[in-house]
């Protein structure tokens, strides 16, 4: 089965097979001390500029824009879990949960 | 690669797409496929029709662009009555009430709630009266902008309104330039008050004189590249061309023709024509216009009006918008007046419809600070016409913190918002009128709020610009507001730059509250927000904005893109009536 993926809208959402399911204006957990000297960053994603599946268990990852809320740091995320494809199906991650690196959120910049 | 947008486009667009709705619209909603959504909701947006965020499935929004604003007698009306009968929604707004139009910074007027089913008697009713969708949205030519009292103003040079209808008429349904790389947005000027705001355009036209063959001619000097959206502001930068009214249409078809074969069409970051100056300079774009596009030679360009304008320009005493009664050059007057954020309830419309038609001409038109004129009143109507209660709420003399407030969309409808933004900037206006004195003197002083970079309510050419973010506060993520100062247009354009970032969005009318109590303070004799703003450096700045909680409340603080409608009592998106068939009833999903 094939999965339609693409960031539209100047990037205000990704949509995963012509559904709108990742949107702009959340604010993601990452981990720590990846996107910049907070313990903990909490990064408003404020636009998509990409989004790409990965991996066995089809993670679905996306380059944004964000900036911590608690900081003020504005900087790229490459790919960012933001999902993943379950028997054909998209399962969205909480943002608020803190991405696990081992998923591959920043090891691969 | 080219994007997957591009590749839509190919298969289907312009004018070929009318069918499609008309398909949808008498088959419904649910016939449009599941895998075919993102490729037709883009296709539609070039007739105008944009989907509405998610939670909101089914429901759209529709702009309908008057070239140069000019709403004939009549259309009006139209607008009103359409507005009327497909515009509401499934709840009521509590500022707005259910049912209004909005008039918007690029002189359009945009509708809500629209449902496709309804969308083709919407057209006929709209075409009946001249109107149209056409290219409204989507990635061609867009709205022309310009004065918004062409052909009757006292300082006008040359006929912008006459160029704008041309230009209209010329590229709209256009195949040769139906398909741009992006949005093309293009501005005519014809006053020396400059109240066409062409620097933050695709492409402008702004009047000039010349010396050809030993006459001196009346035309325009052309500028290309300018834009606000996403961090890249850009002033158009002078190409050094001039032409006379008959050869803008021409010279425009080259530089729409540019674009379109050299503009990005890999990426949609990179597409517009900001970009392609960037990277040209302004050198390059003249030298391929006329060697690939002109048959004629281009004139160098002419002596422009520049020097003199007004509008936005930041003098204490310039022109800073068109409301007010003026006198019109035909002994008639023209009277601009206020619409708070640029919305307009249906009930009023019809009021002013009545009123523009019983006292004037009955023509209507549309400015990009969002505010309405009523066109050709005779003396003696004036005050007849102002008698009516409802120019007590869209007032000729309104106060200048409402005068000034500009909002765009945000979170009510838009996807790449981040906070609310028309019902806040109501509710700031209302508190900094009841609470904040303006310094002796300040009686124009402009707010502009965007909910996002993209800056549809172009924050950066405002006195504060305010634009919206996130932050923490008492531990919570909360709305909130950079905000930049000291934006403006006139002989020198000057953006905002932003000195405080991240300001929680109940502590910014306090944090304006402040900061112009510091400048009141600190400014030397006479000397204008914009001068005092230029004169400083940004950490001078910082230091005078000082936000602060006060008796404000802001019912909006949450996170208002977590809701399907950010004022609904059940706000949840398990809450949400969307998709709903053309009738309101919700459609049950499959899964
Ligand atoms: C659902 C999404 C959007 C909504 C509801 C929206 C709404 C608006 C409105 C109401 C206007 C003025 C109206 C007009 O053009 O006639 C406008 C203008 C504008 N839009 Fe948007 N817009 C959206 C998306 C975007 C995007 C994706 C961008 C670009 C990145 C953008 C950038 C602008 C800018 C810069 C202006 C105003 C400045 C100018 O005059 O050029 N907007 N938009
Ligand atoms: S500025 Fe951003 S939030 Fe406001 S209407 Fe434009 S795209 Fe939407
Ligand atoms: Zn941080």
């Amino acid at each position: 089965m094939t999965i339609a993926l693409r960031t539209l809208d100047d990037g205000a959402w990704i949509s995963v097979n012509d559904s709108r399911e990742v949107g702009v204006s959340d604010i993601w957990t990452l981990p720590a001390r990846e996107f910049c000297g907070c313990e903990t960053p909490h990064v408003m994603l404020e636009g998509f500029s990409g989004v790409d599946l990965r991996g066995v268990d089809t993670h679905v990852i996306a380059d944004a824009v964000g900036m911590c809320i608690d900081c003020g740091t504005r900087d790229g995320i490459e790919s960012l879990p933001v999902g993943r494809i379950v028997d054909g199906e998209f399962k969205r991650y909480e943002p608020e949960s803190v991405q696990s690196p081992s998923v591959d959120a920043v090891s691969s910049r | 690669m080219p994007s997957d947008v591009e590749e839509w486009k190919d298969e289907v667009y312009g004018t070929d797409i009318r069918d499609h709705i008309e398909r949808f619209a008498e088959n419904g909603w649910e016939s449009i496929p599941d895998d075919e959504k993102d490729a037709w909701f883009e296709r539609f947006k070039w007739y105008g029709l944009y989907h509405q965020r998610a939670g909101q499935e089914s429901y759209f929004m529709m702009r309908i662009g008057p070239p140069g604003g000019v709403l004939e007698p009549g259309q009006f009306r139209r607008i009103v009555e359409i507005a009327d009968e497909y515009a509401r929604g499934p709840v009521s707004n509590p500022e707005f009430g259910n049912g209004w139009l909005d008039v918007t910074t690029r002189q359009a007027i945009q509708l809500h709630w629209i449902r496709i089913e309804d969308v083709p008697d919407i057209f006929e009713a709209l075409e009946d009266v001249g109107l149209s969708t056409v290219q409204a949205c989507g990635d061609s030519w867009r709205n022309i902008v310009g004065c918004p009292v062409a052909g009757k103003d006292k300082h006008e040079h040359v006929d912008a309104g006459a160029l704008a209808e041309d230009l209209h008429d010329t590229f709209k349904r256009n195949d040769a330039h139906s398909n741009l790389p992006r949005k093309w947005k293009v501005s005519v000027t014809g006053c020396d008050e400059g109240c066409g705001q062409g620097d933050i355009n695709d492409l402008a036209f702004e009047p000039a004189e010349k010396e050809v063959d030993g006459e001196t001619v009346t035309g325009y000097n052309v500028r290309v590249g300018g834009g606000l959206a996403r961090n890249e502001p850009r002033f158009a930068k002078n190409i050094d061309v001039f032409v006379t009214p008959e050869q803008a249409v021409e010279v425009a078809g080259g530089i729409s023709a540019l674009f379109r074969d050299h503009g990005d069409r890999e990426n949609r970051y990179n597409a517009r024509m900001k970009f392609l100056v960037d990277e040209w300079g302004p050198e390059k774009v003249r030298n391929v216009l006329q060697e690939e596009y002109i048959d004629f030679e281009l004139e160098t360009a002419g002596e422009d009006l520049r020097h003199s304008y007004s509008y936005n320009a930041g003098d204490a005493d310039g022109k800073h918008d068109h409301v007010g009664v003026h006198e019109q050059t035909d002994g008639t007057n023209y009277i601009g007046l206020n619409v708070l954020v640029g919305r307009l309830g249906i009930d009023d419309g019809y009021e002013i419809a009545d009123a523009a038609e019983e006292h004037a001409s009955g023509e209507v038109r549309l400015t990009q600070r969002q505010n309405i004129i009523l066109t050709d009143v005779p003396d003696d109507e004036v005050d007849a016409l102002l008698d009516n209660p409802v120019f007590d709420e869209y007032s000729p003399d309104p106060h200048p913190f409402q005068r000034g407030s500009i909002a765009c969309t945000g979170s009510e409808f838009c996807s790449l918002s981040i906070v609310e933004t028309k019902n806040r900037q109501v509710r700031f206006s209302r508190w900094l009128v009841d609470n904040v004195s303006l310094p002796e003197g300040v009686e124009n002083f402009h707010i502009h709020l965007s909910g996002c970079t993209a800056s549809c309510a172009q924050p950066q050419i405002a006195d504060v610009s305010l634009r919206g973010m996130k932050t923490r506060k008492d531990g919570e993520p909360v709305e909130a507001l950079d905000i930049g100062l000291g934006g403006g247009l006139g002989e020198n354009p000057q953006f905002a730059s932003w000195v405080s970032d991240r300001v929680p969005a109940d502590e910014v009318p306090g944090a304006i509250e402040n900061l112009l109590a510091n400048f009141d303070d600190a400014r030397k004799d006479g000397e204008s927000f914009r001068e005092f703003v230029a004169a400083r450096d940004d950490e001078e700045l910082a230091a005078l904005v000082e936000p602060e909680e006060t008796s404000y409340e802001d019912p909006f603080l949450h996170n208002t893109k977590r809701t399907w409608y950010p004022y609904a009592e059940d706000d949840g998106f398990d809450d949400s009536p969307a998709p709903a068939r053309a009738d309101g009833t919700p459609i049950p999903s499959d899964d």
